[in-house]
């Protein structure tokens, strides 16, 4: 079949379909829940500022996935628990420090130490798994290193149900970070804040320094690069270093709003970040982040706008299915992403 | 000399690693709950005795004299076991509970025997070297004699595990002479061993034999094959009848798992896709069958009225996953599928659809297949019917794989534009696979369903569908005998060993890691995969040697 002049198969046609039913539904749930006013403005700012923190620490996992992806056109299945290793070293620390009485003495301090020691035992763990798992893999077939990402993702997660026992621990509470401030809670504008300053010295990193520079250049294409004198292992083990400690630093972020750690806590985060990586264009650095703010938000959002309209019982419960949703829908329509790929060769 | 001697150091660090990990999980403590081998060698220290065999083995093998080989082995034993008695001196001295769950004294006791401090301290690395040692000399003997041991170890560590089948068969005093209540006496150890041994020497040297003789049509269909065969159709015929209820159970979900794997294999080993989501499908079977046939539904369908629907629904789900999926590659189509199997299961879950589909208690009640007047009721009459589901979906299964279309997935899993460029239709090719297989999956879920007369959104979380692809890799992507392989050994064992339930995924995931490293066409391969798979630097120029004609 041909429709202005692009010849068409049966089945973009369905996939037009199931599209423009999920768009419409969308829309009248909106249409609905805005006629009805059930929220007001004052709750809609707080879905929305709720959403930007969750957002920014999608982002910052995000980064992992797309900067991995980007030198070893890899999706590292094993990021989220990256991510949760990072969330429970932040724990470990921060209760050993309540249990000092440092850390509402010395808050900031004590914060800074632990995200520092987040990220480095994040940034340990992501380049073990570069060393041991997908190194030697380099150049097998692709299903080879996804099943290897997907065997590694499930031992480190219950390596760690192993090591520190499956039970959910309660964060300890920092007093500094209780309250309001202007009507928004203060641990949201934290976790806002340093979101964007690590998404701000990351950008700087790759496109500052030399290393950043190498790192570009193997994605764009990693032969070229290791002629024109870029170390690539070395190259690669820093991506993975840098994605790791990002993926840290989210995990302190991440704790510091839900207060509670678990070993299976980086399977949905790891997911939904990986959608906003491919949202923003995976492989793009800004598009990550801009991934991870508007993915975080839309699904602070999305359940009371327009599946409340739908009249959808306990709509909250569905978040995730939006998130999903999403990324099967934009892996649809729109692979490339937003910002799409910056990569110079069409990928294979 | 010294690059031999840094490798040594680097496998001992490593085995130190794995040691102090199996010990920091908990693996060692719940593992040394079995005594496997009288009442001395549990599976825990079991565990520890391979890893330091292997480390001594590895060391050795890489050193090109028998004398540095044999040094290797002590120093990477050593090492290893210095790593071991460095976690207990850190657990008696510090507080290490506090951040690791399993390093208690009760760990500790188990590391150092029970001795006092630094007797104790010793003892991890005496035997870590002493141990080595074997491995080491184990190394150094000729191919046919290692092979032999190998085997026959592995034989009694098998009857061992094996305990609970073997020991239900044998007569009352004959079992108590070979078997402890939960594993060999050292009776039974020693006469497997002994037994075992010669059995596998004269296998091993007959096969040797064999193989210089020119293959033969004859030597294919030899009466022994046939023999073993037809002892194989009688064993799983009568299964149910002289085994326990316990292990109808085990053999069950064995069978419901090989029928998913058949499903899945089509997709990932023939068409090459990789689906993470495959429990939608199982999930979607078994929910039809209880929606259908539940007595506090609408519809109060039969047993065998709903087992089409089932099959269907779960086939159109394949095909409205597949319609949208079709055009991404590879990893994207991993992650799609893996949202729609979350999708899926949180849809289950949710409030949304509790009037239908009973949210988070799930439906009862559902009904049995009936034929005449005859009920299935026990995991026993379940073991027949999910033996004929086995055997129609491996009759489909295996006549697909010769087919055209089975041709045109593999084509389409080798290079998807070439495959198109010689005339093949992408779209309706894999979305077939995905149809059939969900099927498949379909078919498993409604036994399933039936079976345990209860469905809940828990038993349908992505661990099956990693199960499912796990006992793929395993057996090797692709093959068929393959499937049956990965389902007793990733399936049955961990049912068999109830130490393991813990540990299951843990393994998995290693299991899985090291297999895509060092074994990636699995443990009975796909000849044609295997070499693909195997080789993990392209040469420059590709060149494949001309099929050799068939001799006649």
């Amino acid at each position: 079949m041909y429709l202005f002049g692009r010849r068409i198969d049966a089945s973009q046609i369905i996939v037009w379909i199931i599209g423009g039913v999920l768009f419409l539904l969308v829309l009248i749930g909106s249409i609905s829940t805005l006629l009805t006013e059930r929220y007001t403005v004052k709750q809609w700012l707080d879905f929305i500022i709720f959403g930007a923190a969750q957002g920014g620490i999608y982002a910052l996992i995000a980064l992992g996935y797309t900067m991995v992806y980007g030198v070893l056109r890899l999706i590292n299945f094993a990021h989220g628990e990256v991510f949760m290793s990072g969330a429970f070293s932040a724990y470990f620390l921060a209760a050993a420090l309540d249990k000092a009485m440092l850390l509402n003495r010395y808050p900031i301090p004590c914060l800074l130490v632990i995200a520092f020691l987040s990220a480095a035992v994040s940034a340990t763990v992501a380049v073990c798994l570069e060393r041991i798992a997908y190194r030697p893999l380099r150049r097998a077939p692709r299903l080879v290193n996804l099943i290897t990402a997907i065997g590694a993702s499930f031992f480190l997660q219950y390596t760690f149900r192993g090591l520190y026992g499956s039970g959910v621990e309660v964060y300890p509470d920092i007093a500094i970070l209780k309250g309001d401030f202007w009507g928004i809670r203060k641990t949201l504008l934290v976790v806002c804040g340093s979101a964007l300053a690590m998404l701000g010295i990351l950008y700087a990193f790759i496109q500052g320094t030399k290393t950043g520079r190498a790192i570009r250049a193997i994605s764009e294409d990693l032969e070229t690069a290791a002629l024109m004198g870029v170390d690539v292992d070395q190259t690669i083990a820093i991506t993975f270093a840098v994605g790791g400690s990002t993926a840290g630093i989210a995990g302190v972020l991440y704790a510091l709003i839900f207060s509670q750690v678990n070993f299976f806590m980086g399977f949905v985060p790891g997911m939904k970040a990986f959608t906003a990586a491919v949202m923003g264009g995976i492989g793009n650095v800004p598009g990550a982040a801009l991934g991870g703010f508007l993915l975080g938000i839309f699904e602070a959002v999305g359940p009371s706008l327009f599946l409340d309209g739908l009249g959808i019982p306990a709509a909250n419960q569905l978040k995730d299915v939006i998130a999903f949703t999403l990324l099967v829908l934009i892996l649809i329509f729109r692979p490339t992403g937003l910002l799409g790929e910056r990569l110079a060769v069409k990928r294979t | 000399m010294k690059t031999e001697l840094r490798t040594a150091l680097r496998i001992g660090l490593l085995g130190g690693l794995v040691a102090s990990h199996i010990c920091l999980v908990g693996m060692l403590e719940t593992f040394a709950k079995r005594n496997l081998i009288g009442d001395y060698l549990s599976m825990g220290y079991l565990l520890l005795l391979t890893l330091f065999l292997f480390v001594g083995y590895k060391a050795t093998q890489v050193a090109q004299k028998a004398a540095t080989g044999l040094l290797c082995a002590i120093i990477a034993g050593g090492i290893t076991g210095a790593s071991l008695s460095d976690l207990v001196f850190l657990t008696q001295n510090f507080q290490l509970r506090e951040i690791f769950a399993h390093a208690s004294p009760a760990l500790v006791k188990l590391l150092t025997l029970g001795q006092s401090k630094s007797l104790g301290l010793l003892i991890p690395i005496v035997s870590g070297i002493s141990w080595s040692l074997f491995g080491g000399f184990f190394a150094l003997l000729p191919k046919l004699w290692r092979r032999v041991l190998l085997n026959t170890l592995l034989l009694t560590l098998l009857l061992g595990l094996l305990r609970d089948i073997l020991n239900s068969l044998l007569p009352g005093d004959f079992g108590k002479t070979l078997f402890t209540s939960s594993g060999l006496t050292y009776i039974g150890a020693g006469s497997s061993l002994f037994c075992g041994g010669i059995l596998i020497w004269a296998f091993l040297t007959y096969r040797e034999q064999q193989k210089l003789k020119p293959e033969t049509s004859e030597s294919r269909n030899s009466p022994l094959q046939k023999l073993l065969f037809s002892l194989l159709i009688l064993f799983l015929l009568t299964f149910p009848l002289w085994s326990k209820s316990f292990l109808s159970n085990v053999a069950d979900s064995v069978g419901l798992y090989i029928i998913m794997g058949l499903g899945l294999n089509l997709v990932v080993g023939f068409a090459g896709m990789l689906d993470l989501g495959f429990v939608a499908f199982y999930a979607i079977g078994a929910y039809t069958m209880a929606v259908l046939t539940s007595p506090s539904g609408i519809f109060h369908f039969s047993f065998w009225q709903a087992l089409p629907f089932s099959m269907l629904i779960a086939m159109s789900g394949g095909i409205i996953l597949g319609l949208p999926i079709l055009r991404m590659r590879g990893d994207y189509l991993a992650i799609a599928t893996l949202g729609f199997g979350e999708i899926i299961r949180i849809l289950v879950i949710s409030d949304f659809l509790k009037p239908y589909l009973g949210g988070a208690q799930g439906i009862t009640n559902i009904g049995k297949p009936e034929i005449a007047q005859f009920t299935f009721k026990n995991p026993e009459h379940f073991y027949y019917l999910i033996l004929i589901g086995c055997l129609i979906a491996w009759f489909i299964a295996s006549r697909l794989k010769k087919s055209r279309l089975g041709r045109a997935w593999m084509a389409i899993r080798e290079d998807e534009d070439v495959a198109q460029a010689m005339g093949i239709n992408r779209v309706t090719t894999k979305l077939t696979a995905f149809a059939i297989g969900a099927l498949f999956g379909g078919l498993s879920g409604a036994i399933f369903a039936s079976m345990v007369d209860s469905v809940v959104p828990k038993s349908f979380d992505l661990l099956i569908s990693i199960n499912v692809l796990a006992l793929i890799i395993v057996g090797g992507i692709g093959s068929l005998p393959g499937v049956l392989v990965g389902a007793v050994v990733l399936v049955g064992l961990p049912e068999l060993l109830r130490e393991f339930q813990e540990y299951r995924l843990l393994v998995y995931g290693a299991v899985l890691v090291t297999m895509m490293l060092y074994r990636p066409e699995g443990l009975w391969p796909e000849v044609t995969l295997q070499h693909i798979l195997h080789k993990t630097a392209q040469p420059e120029f590709p060149v494949r040697p001309l099929p050799t004609p068939e001799k006649k």
